[in-house]
C-alpha cells in the first residue's frame, strides 16, 4: 500500500516536472529549404536533435518547407498570418525583400562579439551585409561547379583528368562527347539547367563574360548589357548551333539524374549536390570550376540564417546560440561532407576530419577554391519578381521563342518598371 | 440529382387556397412558414456569407487599393486593372486557360460517356474494369503529376522509351512550349474522365430498359437509339459534368507546381497558378485580388449561363 502511494507520488512528480520543463525552455521554429538531392532532412533533424541534447533549455522545431521559393513563400505567408518562424534558412539574396517587409533583425545587436562575423568567408557574408549591418549568417552556401563524367571522357578519346577550362574548350569537348545512335542522341555533351534557378546560371555566364548583373543598392539590373546578351547567346548556341545540349528547357531537379544516367557527359550544378552525386554515381566523375570566358567566375549561392523581428528577445538569443552551434567549424565541416555545400568558414577546412576527407576526395574543395573568383548572387528588391522575369527570358531564348536580345530586353523593361519604386 | 425544384411558394398558395381555414390565420401560417424556412436556411447562409460572399466583396474592394510597404492602404481605383491589361503574363495565362479548357472538357466528357456505356454492359470482369477506370480519380493530383513526370522525362522517360522502339529520338516534352500544354491536357483527361464516368454510369442505370426494348422492337439501330433516346435522357448529367469540367479547368493547378512551375516561359501558366505566384511569391496581394476578380467573373458567368439558360433548355425527368 505504502509502496503504491510512493509510486503514485513519484509518477505525479514526474508528470509535473515534465509539464514544467517546456515552460522554462525556449521554443524555436525554423523553416529550411532543400534544393538538392540526398537525405538532407535527415541530416538537419540529426543536427537539431544533437543541439537539443547539448542545450536542454532550447527546443527547435525544424520544418522542411520545400525549395527556396516555397520556403520564402511559406515564411512570408506565416508572417502575414501572424505566426512567423523565429528563424529560417532562406536564400542569401532574399535580404532586400525581407528588409522591405520589415521581417528580420540584424545580428549585430544580438551577438556578444562581432568578431564572429570575421570567421566566415567574406564572399559568403557579402550578400547579407548592407548599410554596415549584418542581416544574415551563411549556412548552406555554394557555387556552381562543372561535374564531368570521366568514363565518358575516356570513351570520347579525351583526357579524363582534364575538364574544359574555357568556353570554347567546353564546346569543342562537348562536340566529341555527344553520342548518337542513328538520329537519336543517347548522350549529350553538356547540360545547364534552365528551370528553377535560371537567373543563377545566366549570372554565372555573364560574370565569366565580364559583366555584373546588378548594382550595390539592389535597384538596377543589367540584362541588356551586350555582354549579358552574349552570355545568353553562348548558352542558347549550345543547343541551337552546336547541338551539344538538348533543345528546350532543362529541369533543375532532374538534371542530376540525367548526369547519373549518363545522358549528359557534363553538367553545371550547385556543389550542394556533390555528395548525392558521389553516393549514386556508377562511374568516375570529376568536379571543376566553371570554364572561363573573359575570366573565371560563379555567383555564390544558397541559403543563410535569418532571425525574425517578431521573435521575443529570449528566442532571438536562443536562435543566435543555435546558429552559432550549427555554423561552428566541426558542424560546418560535417554539413559540407554530408551534402557537398561549401563549409562556411576557413576553420572548418582545418578540422582533422575535413582535411582527411578532402585528401581522399579532392572534389570536395573545388567549390571553395572557386570562391576567389566568385561574386555575390543576383540580389535586388522584389527579388521574386526579378527572378521570374530573368527566368522567363532565359526560357524564351532557350526554347527558341525569342532571340536572346529580344527576350532580355523584355525582362529588362519589366524589371525597370518594378525597381523604379526603390530608387 | 436532376429533379425539377418545386418552388415552395406556389405549392403553399395552392394549399392555402383550398384550405377551409380563415384568411387571417392562413396569413399568419404563411408568415410562420417563411420564418421557418429562413431559420432552416440560416446556418448555411451564415457560412456562405462568411466564407464566400464576404471574401468576394473584400477581394473586389482590395483590388481597388494598393498596400504600401508600411502597411497603409491607398485608393488607386482601376489602376491595377489597367496594369493587368498591360501585363503579358496575365494574357498568356488567360489564353492558356482557354486552350486548357478546350482541350480537357469535350474529350474527357466524351471519353467518360464511352467508358460508362462500355462498363454498363453485362460482362465478366465488369467490376474490375469500373475500378480500373475510376482509379486515376482517387489518386491525389500531386501523385498523378509525379507519375506523369516520369512518363514525360526526356531521354529515359516512358514516352521516350516508346519512341526509341520506333527509332525516334528523345523529345523534351515538358521543356518545349509547343508540347507542354498538350502533355498537361492529356494527363488531366486521364485523371478526370473516370470521375465523370461514375456520373454517367449512375444515370445510365436509372434509365428504364423499356425504352430501349421499345426502340429495338421498332427496329431502331443501336446508334439511332443512342442518338435519339439515351443521349437526350443523359443531358442533365452531361450538363452537370460539363459545369464541373469547366470549373476544374480553372481550379486544377496542383500539377503545375510539380511539373512545370508554369514554364517554359509561361507556356503552361494557368490563371489560378499565376494568382498564386503573384499573391504568395511576389507578395502583391492587391494585384492578386485584381486577377482573382477576373477569375471570379469568368466562373460566375459560367454559373449564370447554367442557371439562366441551359437549365430551361434541358429536359429533366
Amino acid at each position: 500500500m505504502f509502496a503504491r502511494r510512493t509510486m503514485l507520488i513519484a509518477a505525479a512528480l514526474a508528470v509535473l516536472s515534465m509539464a514544467a520543463r517546456p515552460a522554462a525552455a525556449v521554443d524555436l521554429t525554423m523553416y529550411y529549404p532543400v534544393a538538392v538531392g540526398g537525405p538532407v532532412t535527415k541530416i538537419i533533424d540529426d543536427m537539431v536533435s544533437r543541439f537539443e541534447k547539448d542545450n536542454p533549455d532550447i527546443k527547435v522545431t525544424a520544418v522542411y518547407a520545400g525549395n527556396y521559393t516555397d520556403t520564402m513563400t511559406k515564411a512570408m505567408t506565416a508572417m502575414k498570418g501572424g505566426q512567423p518562424p523565429q528563424l529560417s534558412v532562406l536564400l542569401s539574396t532574399d535580404v532586400f525583400t525581407l528588409m522591405d517587409e520589415n521581417a528580420i533583425v540584424p545580428f549585430d545587436g544580438l551577438v556578444g562579439d562581432k568578431a564572429w562575423f570575421k570567421e566566415f568567408y567574406p564572399a559568403f557574408m557579402a550578400n547579407g551585409q548592407i548599410d554596415g549591418k549584418t542581416w544574415s549568417v551563411p549556412f548552406q552556401r555554394s557555387t556552381i561547379v562543372l561535374y564531368w563524367n570521366k568514363d565518358a571522357f575516356k570513351e570520347a578519346g579525351l583526357d579524363p583528368e582534364k575538364a574544359p577550362a574555357s568556353w570554347d574548350e567546353m564546346v569543342e569537348m562537348s562536340k566529341k562527347l555527344v553520342k548518337k545512335d542513328g538520329g537519336n542522341t543517347t548522350r549529350w555533351g553538356i547540360e545547364i539547367p534552365s528551370t528553377g534557378y535560371a537567373y543563377w546560371m545566366l549570372q554565372a555566364l555573364a560574370i565569366e563574360n565580364g559583366q555584373k548583373m546588378m548594382n550595390e543598392p539592389g535597384n538596377e539590373v543589367y540584362l541588356t548589357a551586350p555582354k549579358t546578351v552574349a552570355a545568353l547567346e553562348y548558352w542558347v548556341d549550345l543547343s541551337r548551333k552546336h547541338n551539344v545540349a538538348p533543345a528546350g528547357s532543362i529541369d533543375w531537379a532532374t538534371l542530376r539524374n540525367d548526369f547519373l544516367e549518363g545522358k549528359t557527359a557534363m553538367m553545371w550544378h550547385t556543389t550542394g549536390n556533390l555528395t548525392a552525386v558521389k553516393d549514386a554515381a556508377k562511374f568516375q566523375f570529376g568536379v571543376a570550376m566553371l570554364p572561363a570566358g573573359e575570366r573565371r567566375g560563379s555567383p555564390t549561392g544558397g541559403g543563410n540564417f535569418y532571425i525574425f523581428k517578431s521573435a521575443s528577445p529570449d528566442q532571438q538569443k536562443a536562435a543566435v546560440k543555435f546558429i552559432q552551434w550549427m555554423t561552428a567549424p566541426e558542424r560546418a565541416a560535417e554539413w559540407s561532407m554530408k551534402t557537398g555545400y561549401v563549409a562556411v568558414s576557413p576553420a572548418a577546412y582545418k578540422t582533422p576530419t575535413m582535411e582527411a576527407y578532402a585528401k581522399g576526395f579532392p572534389q570536395a574543395t573545388v567549390a571553395r577554391d572557386q570562391l576567389e573568383h566568385a561574386v555575390p548572387e543576383l540580389s535586388v528588391h522584389e527579388n521574386g519578381r526579378i527572378y521570374k522575369f530573368v527566368g522567363d527570358a532565359v526560357q524564351a531564348a532557350i526554347t527558341g521563342a525569342q532571340k536572346p536580345q529580344e527576350a532580355l530586353a523584355a525582362a529588362q523593361q519589366q524589371s525597370d518598371r518594378v525597381l523604379r519604386a526603390y530608387k | 440529382m436532376a429533379r425539377r425544384r418545386h418552388p415552395a411558394g406556389s405549392q403553399m398558395s395552392d394549399e392555402v387556397a383550398s384550405s377551409p381555414i380563415a384568411p387571417r390565420r392562413a396569413r399568419s401560417q404563411a408568415w410562420w412558414n417563411t420564418v421557418n424556412a429562413w431559420l432552416l436556411l440560416l446556418p448555411a447562409a451564415v457560412l456562405l456569407i462568411a466564407f464566400t460572399h464576404f471574401p468576394i466583396l473584400a477581394t473586389i474592394r482590395h483590388s481597388l487599393f494598393v498596400t504600401r510597404r508600411n502597411g497603409t492602404e491607398a485608393f488607386v481605383g482601376l489602376d491595377s486593372y489597367r496594369s493587368m491589361a498591360a501585363d503579358p503574363i496575365f494574357w498568356k495565362a488567360l489564353v492558356n486557360n482557354f486552350w486548357f479548357a478546350l482541350g480537357t472538357i469535350p474529350t474527357s466528357i466524351a471519353l467518360a460517356l464511352v467508358m460508362a456505356i462500355w462498363v454498363n454492359r453485362n460482362m465478366r470482369g465488369r467490376g474490375f474494369l469500373r475500378l480500373a477506370y475510376f482509379t486515376p480519380t482517387v489518386l491525389p493530383m500531386i501523385a498523378v503529376a509525379n507519375i506523369w513526370l516520369f512518363f514525360y522525362t526526356p531521354g529515359y522517360g516512358l514516352l521516350d522509351q516508346l519512341r526509341g522502339l520506333f527509332g525516334l529520338g528523345g523529345w523534351n516534352w515538358l521543356g518545349d512550349p509547343s508540347t507542354v500544354m498538350s502533355c498537361l491536357v492529356v494527363m488531366v483527361i486521364w485523371k478526370e474522365a473516370g470521375f465523370f464516368m461514375i456520373f454517367y454510369l449512375a444515370a445510365l442505370q436509372q434509365l428504364s430498359p423499356d425504352l430501349e426494348e421499345a426502340a429495338s422492337i421498332e427496329g431502331a439501330s443501336r446508334w439511332y437509339t443512342f442518338r435519339r433516346i439515351t443521349f437526350p435522357l443523359l443531358m442533365p448529367t452531361t450538363l452537370f459534368v460539363a459545369i464541373n469540367a469547366v470549373i476544374n479547368s480553372f481550379k486544377l493547378v496542383d500539377h503545375l507546381v510539380i511539373m512545370t512551375k508554369g514554364g517554359p516561359n509561361n507556356a503552361s501558366t494557368l490563371l489560378l497558378y499565376y494568382i498564386y505566384e503573384v499573391a504568395f511569391t511576389f507578395q502583391d496581394s492587391s494585384y492578386a485580388a485584381t486577377l482573382t476578380v477576373v477569375l471570379l467573373m469568368l466562373l460566375s458567368s459560367v454559373a449564370l449561363i447554367k442557371f439562366g439558360y441551359l437549365d430551361r433548355r434541358i429536359h429533366y425527368q
